[in-house]
């Protein structure tokens, strides 16, 4: 079950959690007519089976997991509907937005479930039944155009991270293998080795979408449920809008990285808010 | 000061590379004067720096930057937040504390001195992060400084004291980790089900209290 997060905490250490892919649950949402961060149930790689013992109107946005329904539209089911998911054929994430919400506990102002600590809760389990909510905003809208698209060969752009000036350009000399070792902490990557010439740090905060360099050279994405600080050097930095790029990758993937400017990503961020307010 | 820009969505509030008393100071107050602003989303405390997640839907860098540095400069003089003492019983060697004896070498004190000084100060939660809700702690007398393992170990079990370096710590939940362990607490430090859930939070004061093993 997820949200887009939970904010405030990280002082307290705990990172926000939220969505892997925000795009798709904001999008799951907007197109059911709920406001964009209600919670929504997040598929990752393997799917599931979902029976429905009321009338619903629901939306499944993300990879392509072979339900049977369009994606990144609102949909009618009726009563004892099942809703078959199998393995993931695209990216790695889908998430089902129901019309209404889903009543599910909030803790500390957010359902999302911080899967490595047990915040928010555990993963839903088979026979776990959730509550559909009346909280909708807005009629159900239509059918959402130019929806993300999911390629094995992704390009991530990056804004320089704050030691940058350690690290030549490595980063961007070649392409990265998503490794099997990858979680809702981190996501490793295999690849060019990143020499860092600075030295040693004080352990700082650490924002997500951090690109981490440990001593082996390999670099760590950090992602939603990442440590709040940390002491390894950071080059570069994963811009917002691709943050659902790091939702939708999936071991083997091969991922390269393209350096951007604060404006550009800024730029790219309204771009992608426009998109979603268009549904 | 310096304020910098760390991605599109957040800025790296920095008040120098000394850890210090002073710096940890400027950390609380800046955490205490930049928490429940609207668009501001997290903030990351550590040493001598606080981490600003901002929403960039509502800010512009600049436009965080000048928030940052007016809400600093308007609380530079303010007190800091006070915290609160918080009594932490452990058992201190044998199997709970296996690191004891290593630190007694490197020291060059008895295992029951390195005790007696470890548990004879109070420490200060300067910043709790890493993993999940580890609390940092200051003050740790600067003859029990010990080096970390070599190798970290795989498995830390939940609730040990441990010394790294200049720094003393409690793991919250059992993890990696290379810090000496010199003994054990049976008090939950983190509980996913309290909010917030750590136990031991930025500023509070902290007072190891020997238990008698059996």
């Amino acid at each position: 079950m997820q949200d887009l997060g939970r904010f405030g905490w990280a002082h307290f250490g705990i990172s926000a959690s939220g969505a892997a892919d925000p795009l798709a649950l904001r999008a799951a949402n907007l197109l059911v007519g709920n406001a964009e961060n209600e919670p929504a149930l997040e598929m990752t790689l393997a799917g599931g089976e979902f029976q429905f013992e009321g009338d619903a109107v629901i939306a499944l946005a993300g990879s392509d997991f072979g339900a049977g329904l369009p994606l990144w539209s609102a949909v009618r089911v009726q009563s004892g509907y099942t809703l078959r998911c199998g393995p993931s054929r695209g990216g790695a994430r889908a998430y089902l937005a129901v019309r209404g919400g889903l009543d599910t506990p909030r803790v500390m102002g957010s359902a999302s479930v911080h899967v490595m600590t047990g915040v928010g809760g555990r993963a839903l389990r088979k026979g776990d039944r959730v509550e559909i909510g009346s909280e909708w905003v807005r009629g159900p809208r239509p059918p959402a155009r130019n929806a993300p698209q999911y390629s094995p060969r992704t390009s991530l752009r990056v804004t320089p991270g704050p030691q940058a000036s350690w690290f030549s350009g490595d980063l961007f000399s070649g392409a990265y293998t998503v490794s099997e070792e990858t979680n809702r902490m981190g996501i490793r990557l295999r690849g060019p080795a990143l020499a860092n010439s600075g030295g040693h740090m004080i352990t700082e905060g650490v924002p997500l979408g951090a690109i981490q360099a440990p001593p082996d050279g390999q670099p760590i994405v950090l992602f939603v449920e990442h440590q709040t600080t940390g002491g390894y050097p950071k080059p570069a930095n994963a811009i917002s809008a691709d943050f659902w790029r790091l939702g939708q990758m999936r071991p083997r993937d091969e991922v390269r990285f393209e350096l951007v400017t604060m404006e550009a990503a800024v730029e790219l961020l309204r771009d992608q808010e426009e998109w979603l307010y268009s549904l | 000061m310096t304020v910098l820009p760390a991605s599109d969505r957040s800025l790296f509030v920095s008040f120098g590379e000394e850890i210090s008393w002073e710096s940890h100071l400027r950390v609380r107050r800046a955490v205490s004067c930049l928490h429940g602003i609207r668009g501001i989303l997290n903030l990351h405390p550590a040493y001598t720096s606080v981490l600003v997640d901002f929403d960039p839907r509502l800010f512009s860098h600049e436009q965080a930057i000048a928030l940052v540095s007016s809400q600093l400069e308007a609380h530079r003089d303010d007190p800091p937040p006070p915290g609160r003492l918080m009594e932490i019983p452990v058992r201190f060697g044998g199997e709970l504390g296996p690191d004891l004896d290593d630190v007694a070498r490197h020291t060059g004190f008895s295992a029951e001195h390195v005790v007696e000084r470890f548990t004879s100060v109070d420490y200060v939660v300067y910043f709790v992060g890493f993993s999940t809700c580890f609390p940092y702690l200051g003050g740790l007398p600067t003859e029990l400084a010990t080096p970390r393992l070599s190798a970290p170990r795989k498995h830390v079990p939940v609730g040990s004291v441990a010394i790294g370096g200049p720094q003393a710590g409690i793991y919250p939940l059992s993890s990696p980790g290379g810090w000496r362990l010199i003994g054990r607490t049976t008090l939950r430090l983190f509980d996913p089900v309290a909010v917030p859930p750590p136990l031991l939070r930025m500023g509070d004061r902290v007072r190891f209290v020997p238990e008698a093993s059996h």
